[in-house]
């Protein structure tokens, strides 16, 4: 974890309004949002500060309005920031003339939308292949590659269709496709699933996590739905009105909310879902007899904590026992949830 | 808070309506000074002394650019690379003896190949539709002046997209062009055309090429418009995405905006179409030779048989023009499967070329095919002539006819032009200002009162009073009868498509045609200009009105169903209410078609504006020709900015979204 981060914001400020540059070098120190709104303004991305690391998942989540989709906007530049740094493999780019832009976009990023964004006069190849085709790849190379990728999503067949004739959830996996076609170092993607019905929902997030895990990308995440954080983050960071709220791992921040809002937003959630045995795993206990998975989910092991009879029961992490969690604290969590 | 802005915008309203009230207040007084014969002479009329000579001050800035700063030379010099394409055309279509020296195409060919594109877009019915139109027009003796009409369109209609679409583009990149264009384009829109005309009779020179000009300037606003709007509606993340895909501006333009925008700008390939159209039938006036000038002289010499027939012609051709760009609008691209072979992809291409050759052929041997020749049409002029004079003399036809002539004319018009043009100059613009004001706002009003006061100074007063009273008789019975017409439309779905298909279709009428039926049934009087701008201008009142009503939603109607409410209650609290600003759009573009239609009735014979317009045309009275031009532009722009300010507002309130 020593090595750079991929995605490395500094103090970052989105002000939408008439002048925000000077607006935002007069403006008195810890103003709310409110009193910025008061003033005319808008601050979409209020002094954020978060690194992304190599082969990590971050999901953004907050209310809609409270600046995420603003946030991530910020770091492929579709927005130009007020204030603040944003690095990219160290090389920041605000610093970045247009043309270089455009190379970062074509060459390290790729970017999923919430509905789609698809070009409704190209066909599902053509729409795969058009940020190879925006870089000048040649034709032979543009279509075996997209041909690639849209197998790789479970669109084959359908690439002489249009995004017209497909279902929302087809839809998507062109959006997907396309964003994969240029193999992006970093992955962004937009509330992708929001648009879909539940069932459709399921079935794609799945359909991420086994790209995921075969591509290992650089993920920021964006949704609003907790259920989905939970199921893909590494991190979650939650913001409201601009602002990071909490940034850590799930567990984290249903244990131990950093503010009122997280604590409100974390309240109705199954917290044994969320809690492994490694959270409640205590050190210098460890119990005896058969251990169970570190990565277990208390909702996981519930069979087994009402079943067993031990008091302490060892938890182990490859291999290793780091400690043992008291069975008792399982079984509160559990019965909490109703 | 809220409650507080709530109460100041009452208040505002209060005193705007206050005011207005005592703007008709001053207007009632003079107006009865003057009956009593106490108001001075200088109030009533302005007096000849102080009018400006803007006329002889427009001419000297359009010589001074005509002559001094070379413009001239630059138009003469444009005008030999659009007559070289005018050639061109002119000699594929009807055999002009210019390069190349191919023409004239066969008709067959022609009606083939429209056949088989109509095919493509729309299907069978749109097949039969085209061939059917070029073989009427084949076989009822028009095909040369049909013909001469096309050379001039198929040239204008793209070079009006190119340049419309050019601008739009620019407009759209560059806000501040746009800001600059729209009150350009505003104007232009309610510019009569006879405006349009001499300016390019004398920049252009007489006959097809000033036609084409005067076609192309006409209809290049609504694509600046069409295409502005389409580039703006481009969905942000359909832009994100081409961004995020590694999009120069250029490849963004061209790869993501423009064919985004695709439906937005083939509406304006259509109206382009349809408006050049108008157009090129109106040229006839500058002596364009084509459909125009044949109905203009069958017209003139009372020949309603032949009228009637080049009227068909005009209208088929209209409507055919019309469903076909539609047709593209909606058209989407086809998918093929993998493999699908080269000539099964373009197959009816490969159809097209191989019917115009085909026929090419034919025509070498058979005479008819190529060309119809003098004795072998199927003109019926003599006989529908006589059919109609027929019909007018029936004596229910003919009774009803003199009621209105001699009735409504003598009872109700003529006292009514008399009434209007019996107010004092200032009591016009008063109240003209009022009424901007109790709808519009502070704003309006004040612009109202200075384009009627520009009006007043020009000395063409009276014959913009008749203008204007014209277009007030004539909206005022359309409404009586488009209103109703509309609301019991669409208390049924199938009425309502049915009045709404017929609205269509009457609206790509070019405006010429709408003269030939009020020819027939009232001759040269006053009331058959009054009846052509009726029918004209009931066509957007019924169809908006239809839509306004339609367009309420369910919920609401149910609501007052539920709240049992008869069928007028619910008409008058709910539909109508909620309808009203939607049809208030439809009213103003009655109004506008009016001012259009007025000035095109000056050839039935008129005392307005129309026809001092009209007389310019013969000279070179560039100056006149402008200054009667902006005063129908000022008069119509007066009641577009007041009426779609109240509309937009209207909505707004109402929580309808603009």
């Amino acid at each position: 974890m020593t090595q750079q981060p991929v995605i490395s914001c500094k103090n970052v400020w989105k002000v939408f309004g008439s002048k925000p540059e000077a607006y935002l070098k007069t403006m008195p120190e810890g103003h709310s949002y409110d009193e910025i709104s008061a003033d005319g303004y808008i601050a979409g991305v209020k002094d954020v500060s978060i690194e992304v690391s190599r082969g990590e998942m971050l999901v953004i989540m907050g209310l809609s309005g409270s600046g995420k989709s603003t946030l991530v906007r910020c770091f492929s530049r579709l927005h130009e920031i007020t204030s603040g740094t944003i690095e990219i493999d160290g090389q920041d780019i605000m610093s970045l003339s247009e043309k270089e832009l455009i190379e970062l976009r074509r060459n390290k990023m790729g970017m999923v939308f919430q509905s789609f964004g698809l070009l409704p006069h190209r066909t599902v190849l053509e729409n795969v292949a058009f940020p190879l085709e925006m870089r000048g790849q040649d034709k032979h190379t543009r279509r075996a590659r997209a041909l690639e990728v849209i197998k790789l999503v479970g669109l084959e067949g359908r690439e002489e269709y249009f995004p017209r004739e497909l279902s929302g959830g087809q839809q998507q996996r062109v959006g997907i496709a396309r964003s994969l076609a240029i193999e992006p170092d970093i992955w962004f993607l937009d509330e992708p699933f929001s648009a879909l019905d539940p069932l459709i929902r399921r079935e794609m997030q799945d359909e991420f996590l086994r790209l995921q895990g075969l591509l290992g990308k650089t993920i920021v995440f964006i949704t609003h739905d907790f259920d989905e954080a939970l199921r893909l983050a590494d991190r979650i960071a939650i913001m409201k009105d601009g602002a990071v709220e909490q940034c850590d791992t799930p567990d984290q921040i249903v244990l131990h909310p950093a503010t009122e809002y997280v604590r409100k937003f974390t309240e109705e959630i199954d917290k044994a879902r969320v809690i492994t045995a490694k959270t409640l795993a205590i050190a210098e206990t460890k119990g005896t007899g058969e251990a169970v998975s570190a990565d277990a989910t208390v909702k996981q092991l519930a069979k087994l904590l009402v079943h067993d009879t031990r008091e302490v029961i060892p938890v182990t992490e490859d291999g290793i026992i780091i400690g043992g969690m008291n069975r008792t604290d399982g079984l509160t969590l559990l019965l909490e949830a109703d | 808070m809220l409650d507080v802005t709530k109460k100041t915008s009452d208040k505002i309203e209060l005193t705007r309506h206050k005011m207005a009230l005592i703007l008709v207040a001053v207007a009632a007084v003079l107006m009865v000074l003057r009956y009593a014969g106490l108001l001075p002479e200088a109030l009533f009329r302005l007096p000849e002394a102080m009018i400006p000579p803007f006329a002889i001050w427009l001419d000297t800035i359009f010589n001074f650019v005509k002559d001094d700063l070379g413009l001239l030379k630059l138009t003469r010099f444009l005008t030999g690379g659009l007559e070289a394409l005018l050639d061109t055309t002119a000699n594929l279509l009807f055999g002009k003896r210019r390069w190349p020296n191919l023409g004239p195409i066969p008709w067959t060919s022609i009606a083939a190949v429209a056949a088989v594109l109509g095919y493509y877009l729309g299907g069978w019915r749109l097949a039969v539709l085209a061939a059917g139109t070029f073989v009427w027009t084949a076989l009822i003796g028009q095909w040369k002046i049909a013909m001469e009409t096309m050379s001039v369109l198929v040239i204008a209609a793209p070079v009006a997209f190119v340049i419309g679409i050019t601008l739009g583009i620019l407009a759209w990149r560059n806000p501040w062009l746009d800001r600059a264009l729209k009150p350009i384009l505003s104007v232009l829109q309610t510019l009569p055309f006879f405006t349009y005309l001499l300016p390019a009779v004398i920049f252009f020179k007489v006959g097809p090429t000033a036609g084409a000009v005067a076609t192309i300037i006409y209809a290049i606003p609504p694509m600046i418009l069409m295409t502005t709007l389409g580039l703006q509606k481009v969905p942000e993340e359909v832009v994100e995405a081409g961004h995020m895909s590694g999009c120069s501006r250029w490849q963004l333009l061209c790869y993501v905006y423009i064919p985004s925008a695709r439906q937005e700008i083939l509406v304006g390939v259509n109206q382009v179409i349809m408006l050049c159209l108008a157009m090129v039938v109106l040229t006839a006036f500058i002596g364009m030779p084509g459909l125009g000038a044949k109905l203009l002289a069958m017209m003139g010499s009372f020949k309603l048989g032949r009228s009637f027939e080049i009227g068909v012609t005009i209208v088929l051709l209209a409507v055919t023009l019309d469903r076909m760009s539609k047709a593209w609008v909606v058209k989407q691209p086809a998918h093929f499967e993998k493999g699908t072979p080269w000539w099964k992809r373009h197959v009816m291409l490969l159809l097209a070329i191989a019917a115009f050759i085909f026929f090419v052929i034919v025509s070498q041997f058979i005479e008819v095919a190529s060309t119809v020749g003098r004795k072998q049409n199927f003109s019926q002029g003599k006989e529908l002539d006589n059919l109609i004079k027929g019909f007018l003399n029936i004596e229910v036809v003919k009774s009803t006819t003199y009621f209105l002539r001699a009735f409504v004319n003598v009872q109700i018009l003529i006292p009514f032009r008399n009434f209007i043009l019996s107010i004092p100059t200032p009591a016009v613009i008063l109240l003209v200002a009022a009424f901007a004001l109790w709808l519009g706002g502070r704003k309006q009003a004040v612009l109202a009162a200075m384009f009627f006061s520009l009006v007043a100074l020009s000395g063409w007063w009276d014959r913009s009073m008749i203008t204007l009273y014209s277009v007030i008789s004539a909206v005022s019975i359309a409404m009586l009868i488009g209103l109703p017409l509309g609301i019991v439309a669409s208390r049924t779905e199938r009425w309502s498509r049915r009045i709404l298909l017929v609205c269509d279709t009457a609206q790509t009428f070019p405006s010429f045609v709408y003269l030939i039926p009020a020819i027939m049934l009232f001759g040269i009087t006053d009331i058959a200009v009054i009846f052509s701008i009726l029918i004209f201008a009931m066509v957007p009142l019924t169809r908006y009105t239809i839509e306004g009503l339609r367009a309420v939603p369910h919920e609401m109607t149910e609501a007052a169903d539920m709240a049992g409410a008869t069928r007028m209650q619910k008409l008058w609290k709910v539909q109508l209410p909620l309808a009203l600003p939607t049809m208030a759009v439809g009213f103003n573009q009655a109004i506008m078609f009016a001012f259009f239609m007025v000035i095109i009735a000056a050839f039935i014979g008129t005392q307005d504006l129309g026809q001092e317009l009209q007389r310019t045309l013969a000279g070179t009275d560039l100056g006149k020709n402008f200054v009667l031009g902006i005063c129908v532009s000022l008069m119509a722009l007066t009641f577009d900015l007041t009426i779609m300010k109240w509309a937009s507002d209207q909505k707004r309130a109402l929580g309808l979204g603009e």
